[in-house]
């Protein structure tokens, strides 16, 4: 029997992130992602060009909330965000790390702009990957934190995030200066997704330095909502939409260890098996079905769940 | 919704006159101005008073596809005028149209064959325009038949119902709107559908207003094509928001530039 195949107009932007020397900026490999004509993995239907890419997730301060078995590979360096860094590239392998900025948070360090700027300065001189930069959340701060760092970035070709309906015009100037990609933020809706990425080109960035985050949910917390929303933004960008056809980040880790059967000990909850073993489960598996979704990015935080994932992404790719 | 414009045509005073002056730059304006309200593809046609449509219509090409590479919409009843359009034109063309007829089918299928050209079907025949919906799918039928024959892939037919005027024949709306939706039926693949709108509201004193609301009736039936006014800014509108209504496109609140800059 024939297969009955469809026809794709559309394809998803191709986004580059870090420049290497010859680009302008001092990083080792350049990350592409995105350039999909066709739904996620129906290969007999459109190229896949670029394989979907894992980001470790580090910060510029000791996370205070972090389960213990989240905590546990990183222990002996995580107050030491530099090392941190380094052990993921160097131990684990990272080929992009995204850094998010939390020391920055008036609640947490309240470091100033020129505190956070030096810090990614310094990261940058320690490895050699891609770097996605993340603001702490608080829009005022990230608004004098973020453009200090894409300056202190300048010409390395970053994705930095976030942008936000009521909130972009500050990163999106930075990020036009300082030759960035940027994230546009939206909180599962398609609907806005689709209108940040339409004001966000109205201010002269390029559809293809845009990577959209649709905000997820984990396995039993809305992943099913996001997958949904994943599906019919990537459906309309394969069909000419081209305000839909960013590729998409996904914050896997910081979703999937808030799941409470991520992190709930095991005496409380005795038929709920391993500790060691569950959140790295409630992670991979989180991974694995918004990689189904069409996820091009995913921002990971176990070494475990992310060593399972790069080998599901390979058996998915055939490598 | 697929949006042709209709406004390069040397019915029209200015375009006539441009054609005879060979006058590139009023039919380079009316092409870009055309694009930038939304026109995917351009009919063009050289019009009653052109001596040589055969060398004018290429001259038209020439001058438009300087400025733009969408496609073109070949409007004429004679094929020789046609294929020497298609000799010229870079951009993928529309040929505009055939009849229902055979000896017309026999030289234009195959030439929309030979030039990847899309093709444009009229329901109508030798034997005049139809009177009801099922005289209407009988041609369609025809027309249908006969590009399977040839060969020719039958997503790239678009089938038009011939619209008529409100005023002349009021009794035939509905008629023409079920065609639209019953051509669809045809065939597997389903060929597609387009009118030419403007003739809906010929004669009539609000011509507007009757153009954009059978629009948005006929995309209701499934209506895949128009060649329309794209700069009637109102008609253009009640398109794109036709489209948002059929689900064919995501809304947001600009839904409307964002369709423009596509």
């Amino acid at each position: 029997m024939e297969l009955s195949l469809e026809k794709w107009s559309g394809a998803v932007s191709t986004v580059s992130i870090g420049a290497s020397k010859e680009e302008g900026g001092t990083r080792s490999a350049v990350l592409k992602v995105g350039g999909q004509k066709t739904p996620p993995y129906l290969f007999a239907e459109g190229q896949i060009p670029h394989r979907p890419q894992i980001a470790f997730e580090v910060w510029d301060i000791a996370p205070v909330d972090w389960p213990q078995e989240l905590f546990k590979p990183y222990q002996d360096i995580i107050k030491d965000p530099l090392s941190w860094a380094q052990k993921c590239v160097t131990d684990y392998g990272a080929k992009s790390l995204c850094v998010r900025l939390m020391a920055a948070h008036p609640d947490f360090g309240d470091r100033t702009p020129q505190q956070e700027a030096g810090f990614i300065r310094d990261l940058l001189k320690k490895v050699g990957v891609p770097l996605i930069i993340m603001g702490c959340g608080d829009d005022t701060k990230d608004n004098l934190v973020l453009p200090a760092c894409c300056e202190a970035a300048r010409g390395e070709r970053c994705l930095v995030g976030s942008a936000m309906q009521d909130n972009y015009k500050t990163l999106v100037a930075a990020a036009l200066a300082d030759g960035h990609n940027i994230i546009a933020e939206s909180p599962i809706d398609i609907n806005i997704a689709k209108q940040l990425n339409i004001l966000i080109s109205d201010m002269g960035l390029a559809l293809e330095r845009i990577v959209i985050n649709p905000t997820i949910g984990s396995l039993g917390y809305g992943l099913e909502y996001a997958y949904s929303i994943m599906e019919r933004a990537r459906l309309a960008a394969l069909a000419g939409d081209r305000m839909m056809s960013s590729p998409f980040i996904c914050f896997v880790g910081q979703e999937s260890w808030r799941a409470k059967e991520a992190k709930a000990p095991a005496s409380e909850f005795p038929g709920w098996g391993l500790e060691a073993e569950r959140g790295i489960l409630w992670e991979a598996i989180t991974a694995t079905a918004l990689i189904q979704a069409g996820a091009d990015i995913l921002v990971m935080r176990h070494p475990k769940a992310i060593e399972k994932i790069e080998k599901y992404i390979n058996s998915l790719m055939g490598d | 919704m697929f949006i042709i414009g209709e406004l390069i045509n040397g019915m029209y005073k200015n375009i006539g006159r441009a054609i005879k002056d060979k006058d590139k730059a009023v039919i380079q304006k009316c092409a870009l101005e055309q694009v930038k309200a939304g026109a995917d593809a351009l009919d063009i046609n050289c019009g009653p008073v052109s001596r040589d449509p055969v060398s004018d219509i290429q001259w038209l090409i020439n001058a438009i596809q300087e400025v733009t590479d969408k496609p073109l919409a070949l409007d004429s009843s004679k094929p020789a005028v046609i294929e020497s359009g298609l000799k010229v034109l870079k951009a993928r063309a529309i040929i505009n149209s055939t009849t229902a007829d055979p000896e017309k089918l026999e030289i234009l299928v195959p030439l929309a064959k030979k030039y990847n050209a899309k093709l444009i079907g009229l329901t109508i025949s030798s034997k005049g325009i139809p009177q009801n919906k099922d005289q209407r799918l009988e041609l369609a039928a025809a027309i249908v038949a006969n590009c399977s024959d040839a060969g020719f892939p039958r997503e790239d037919l678009y089938l038009d119902p011939i619209v008529m005027p409100v005023n002349v024949a009021q009794a035939q709306m509905c008629e023409i709107l079920e065609a639209i939706r019953e051509f669809k039926i045809i065939s597997d693949p389903a060929p597609r559908s387009i009118v030419g709108l403007s003739n809906v509201s010929q004669g009539t004193c609000v011509r507007s207003l009757i153009n954009r609301t059978f629009l948005t009736m006929a995309a209701a039936f499934g209506l895949d094509a128009a060649i329309l006014d794209p700069l009637d800014q109102e008609l253009m509108d009640a398109a794109i928001t036709s489209d948002l209504i059929m689900n064919k496109n995501i809304y947001c609140d600009s839904y409307l530039d964002a369709y423009r800059k596509k």
